[in-house]
């Protein structure tokens, strides 16, 4: 890489990694200084410690609940996409959906997850896709319906010069104006799927499940077993964002309020 | 009045950090109470000088000097106004409050802007229009707003930098009628930058004739038809005289006398 | 004159008949959501579908019967349900209402300290994403006890975590207006010789309205479900978290209880979402969308 080019890297990572420095450095002074309780907050010392001593139970739990996240946040996006084209070709039904949807929006998961709990079994994971699905299920179909209908209407005449169908106009024009939209309820979805998943394994699950572990510590006093898991959980939420921001980066390299926004 | 020049310019170049040379070596002098359209093909830089003129770019080499000041210093004395291109409403503003901004920003008091308003309202033919919002209101209109905007705390110098390229014909005669006759009215100088020749003409005391990129000042036209001018003067054979003279210096060759 | 191209903006008599025709299509989805409900469950009871779950009269029930609990009393002799619900949704709200002034100030001034600096912005933006990473719903006890080490009463912890739901959407919407302004604008700025502070408030802030409100709009809901996830583990019982994990404890001996309170929470939440439209379309004024 030229010099130019790790110098950016540095300016674009160096203060986040310095504030991440930062905050660890404190967070350590704050707990010995005041000898907050175990409870609250243990050491950022103490919970690497339980994270490296019960790595491969961590991992385990990790992964598994991660599939549950991975499998709501595929089976909530797809149908939230699905959901999208629907309405954006017939735009009555959005107009006549879309108050359920905020409605819906606005039960909270905590109500959701006992009801899917009962519905599919407390061990069956995919009670907490459900969950982690229904939580994609929103943010993803709001974003990506109003990519859809953002299109500027001078592309759209554009296209019906040249007597271009509802699909060609679909295909060329709206779909792929609607990616940087999508995208952006695709990272809301990602990390959504992950607490989904948690808050649902709260309300009953297999002991392999991350959430029960976090859960089951509390219950036994481990508090910091239960801060390791919690990390581990938030690591892993931000993994999946990081993933599908990388995808966005390689299909909307060309969107240019997206780089706006990120550089200057 | 003293004879110190409104805008004088020596030696002035522009090199962008992309590599592009824009201007090279430009000498002007604008006097009081002149009105300048600068014209030339794309690109030869007649937008940068403009803006740096306005010292919202910095030369390179060379120097500028509005008012006998350095153009940062004017910039911060408020001594000139700019109209771009396009409007730059504010969509939250009625146009009262548009026409208000500068005002508010150099702290005038709620009656002094109030009166002040009203005085450019009437001066552009837009009374009636205070409490309407810019997406109300046409391209044209939109233009006068944005006039009245940078002529609202009286500045000596008027920087356009083709305001009505993006209207019809029709619109753009009647403006430039408009703009001579608020010229007149209020004695300012006026830089313009055009694309159009006959807007140049119409409209200019001289008309200074820009080459290609890097942009040099070709020529100088003397317009010397009478003011005040009207849409008859169009169609007067002095203007087509001038109209020609400026084409060919463009196109870079010599009058034939 | 030069043409006048004034857009009348609807008449009332037109603006009323969309009103009606909105109204008319919710209540039509409603109804339609309703029959699909109660055939789905006829059909379901008539062939056994146990696939993906059993339909039954514990996990569905009938839509009248979760309407009807609200008529029905808690305890013997005791007031209907529905009195309950009612509190415990203002208590709710009560703790909504706080975490969303608190998130929404924070939110706000986090998004005008960031607009104004790139290095703070680098080095923050990464840390305001990943605190929302953070399963909230298991640190939420751990708030609420050691902020009740410090004399904080329990709802306004339980308001604390609302809050932490809420700043998030709006600082980042808020940072996005704050940075929407184009070059342009910016230009006409420095023509006036404007300072950074004329530029925020002039320019910036009124710039950033229709972002901060589409936030506030999604805060109404966040506020309301972290209101509500605040108070489960804590065990406080005077709100609608409380009553959601009562009625899950009790689940098969009053399956309808818990669907009435989550109905309850869906309204809650709507009518929050409602004033802050009510109150975007009073304060935003824009030029009309063209977009198809």
């Amino acid at each position: 890489m030229t010099t130019a080019a790790l110098q950016r890297r540095a300016f674009d990572w160096g203060p986040a990694l310095l504030v991440f420095l930062l905050g660890i450095v404190l967070w350590q002074a704050l707990v010995v200084a005041f000898d907050v309780q175990d409870f609250l907050l243990p050491k950022p010392t103490e919970i690497a410690q339980t994270l490296w001593d019960e790595r491969s139970s961590l991992w385990h739990a990790g992964v598994y609940t991660l599939k549950e996240a991975l499998g709501g946040f595929a089976l909530g996006s797809s149908l939230g996409i699905l959901s999208a084209l629907v309405f954006a070709n017939f735009r009555w039904m959005g107009t006549a959906f879309m108050p359920f949807a905020v409605a819906a929006n606005a039960v909270p998961i905590i109500a959701f997850a006992p009801i899917f709990n009962n519905w599919f079994g407390l061990l069956n994971p995919f009670s907490k896709m459900a969950i982690a699905a229904v939580l994609c299920f929103f943010p993803v179909l709001i974003n990506t319906l109003r990519g859809l209908t953002s299109v500027d209407p001078r592309a759209i005449e554009l296209m019906r010069s040249y007597a271009a169908g509802n699909v060609s106009v679909f295909r060329r024009v709206r779909i792929p104006a609607s990616l940087p939209h999508m995208f952006a309820g695709l990272k809301i979805a990602s990390v959504l799927s992950m607490i989904g998943a948690i808050v649902g394994e709260y309300f009953g699950g297999p002991t392999t499940a991350l959430g029960v572990t976090i859960l089951n510590a509390s219950a036994y006093s481990n508090f910091t077993l239960a801060w390791a898991g919690i990390v581990l959980a938030s690591a892993f939420g931000i993994l999946f964002y990081g993933a599908v921001a990388a995808a966005e980066r390689l299909t909307t390299s060309w969107d240019p309020s997206r780089r706006a926004f990120r550089t200057e | 009045m003293n004879d110190r020049p409104a805008v004088a310019i020596q030696g002035l170049s522009k090199r962008f950090k992309t590599g592009v040379t824009a201007l090279a070596g430009i000498d002007l002098d604008v006097q009081p109470g002149e009105f300048i359209s600068l014209i030339g093909p794309s690109g030869c830089g007649k937008s940068t000088l403009l803006r740096i003129i306005g010292d919202l770019i910095d030369p390179s080499d060379g120097t500028v000097e509005v008012n006998g000041k350095t153009a940062h210093r004017a910039r911060l004395d408020h001594d000139y106004g700019i109209v771009f291109q396009e409007a730059v409403l504010y969509d939250w503003r009625t146009v009262s409050k548009n026409i208000a901004l500068p005002l508010e920003l150099l702290r005038w008091s709620k009656e002094k802007r109030q009166q002040r308003v009203e005085e450019l309202l009437r001066l552009v033919e837009l009374e009636g229009f205070e409490d309407n919002h810019p997406w109300q209101l046409s391209g044209g209109m939109q233009q006068r707003v944005a006039i009245a905007r940078a002529l609202s705390f009286d500045p000596a110098l008027l920087l356009m930098d083709e305001p009505f390229g993006a209207l019809d014909e029709m619109t753009r005669e009647r403006l430039n009628l408009e703009l001579l006759r608020i010229w007149e009215a209020s004695g300012s100088t006026i830089v313009f930058v055009t694309h159009s020749i006959p807007e140049a003409v119409f409209l200019s005391t001289r008309v200074v004739v820009m080459s290609a990129r890097p942009g040099r000042v070709a020529a100088i036209v003397d317009v010397d038809l009478p003011y005040p001018r009207a849409a008859r003067t169009r169609e007067e054979p002095r203007f087509f005289e001038l109209v020609t003279e400026v084409r060919e210096r463009l196109a870079g060759g010599e009058v034939a006398a | 004159m030069a043409s006048i191209a004034v857009d009348r903006t609807t008449t009332p008599r037109i603006g009323a008949i969309h009103g009606a025709r909105r109204v008319g299509l919710v209540v039509a989805g409603i109804a339609i959501f309703w029959a699909l409900w109660e055939a789905y469950r006829w059909i379901g009871e008539s062939l056994g579908i146990t696939w993906p779950f059993p339909v039954n009269q514990t996990n569905m029930p009938h839509i009248h019967d979760m309407l009807h609990a609200f008529t029905q009393p808690l305890q013997p002799g005791g007031p209907p349900l529905i009195h309950y619900e009612w509190h415990w949704a203002l208590f709710t709200m009560k703790e909504a209402l706080l975490g969303f002034v608190l998130g929404g100030l924070i939110g706000f001034g986090l998004a005008v300290l960031l607009a104004h600096s790139v290095i703070l912005r680098r080095g923050l933006l990464p840390y305001i994403v990943i605190s929302q990473t953070v399963p909230i719903l298991a640190i939420a006890p751990m708030v609420v006890v050691g902020l009740g080490t410090k004399g904080v009463t329990p709802w306004v912890s339980v308001a604390v975590i609302a809050a932490y739901l809420t700043f998030f959407p709006v600082a980042m919407n808020t940072l996005r207006g704050l940075l929407s302004p184009r070059p342009r604008d910016l230009e006409l700025m420095r023509s006036y010789a404007a300072d950074r502070r004329s530029v925020l408030w002039k320019l910036r802030l009124p710039a950033s309205l229709p972002f901060v409100f589409s936030a506030l709009k999604i805060a109404a809901t966040a506020s309301v479900i972290g209101a509500i996830i605040g108070e489960t583990p804590a065990s406080i019982q005077d709100g609608l978290g409380g009553a959601i994990v009562n009625f899950n404890q009790y689940y098969s001996t009053g399956p309808e209880r818990l669907w009435a309170t989550n109905m309850i929470c869906a309204l809650l939440g709507f009518a929050f979402f409602g004033l802050v439209v009510l109150a975007e379309h009073l304060i935003v004024k824009r030029a009309p969308e063209h977009v198809a």
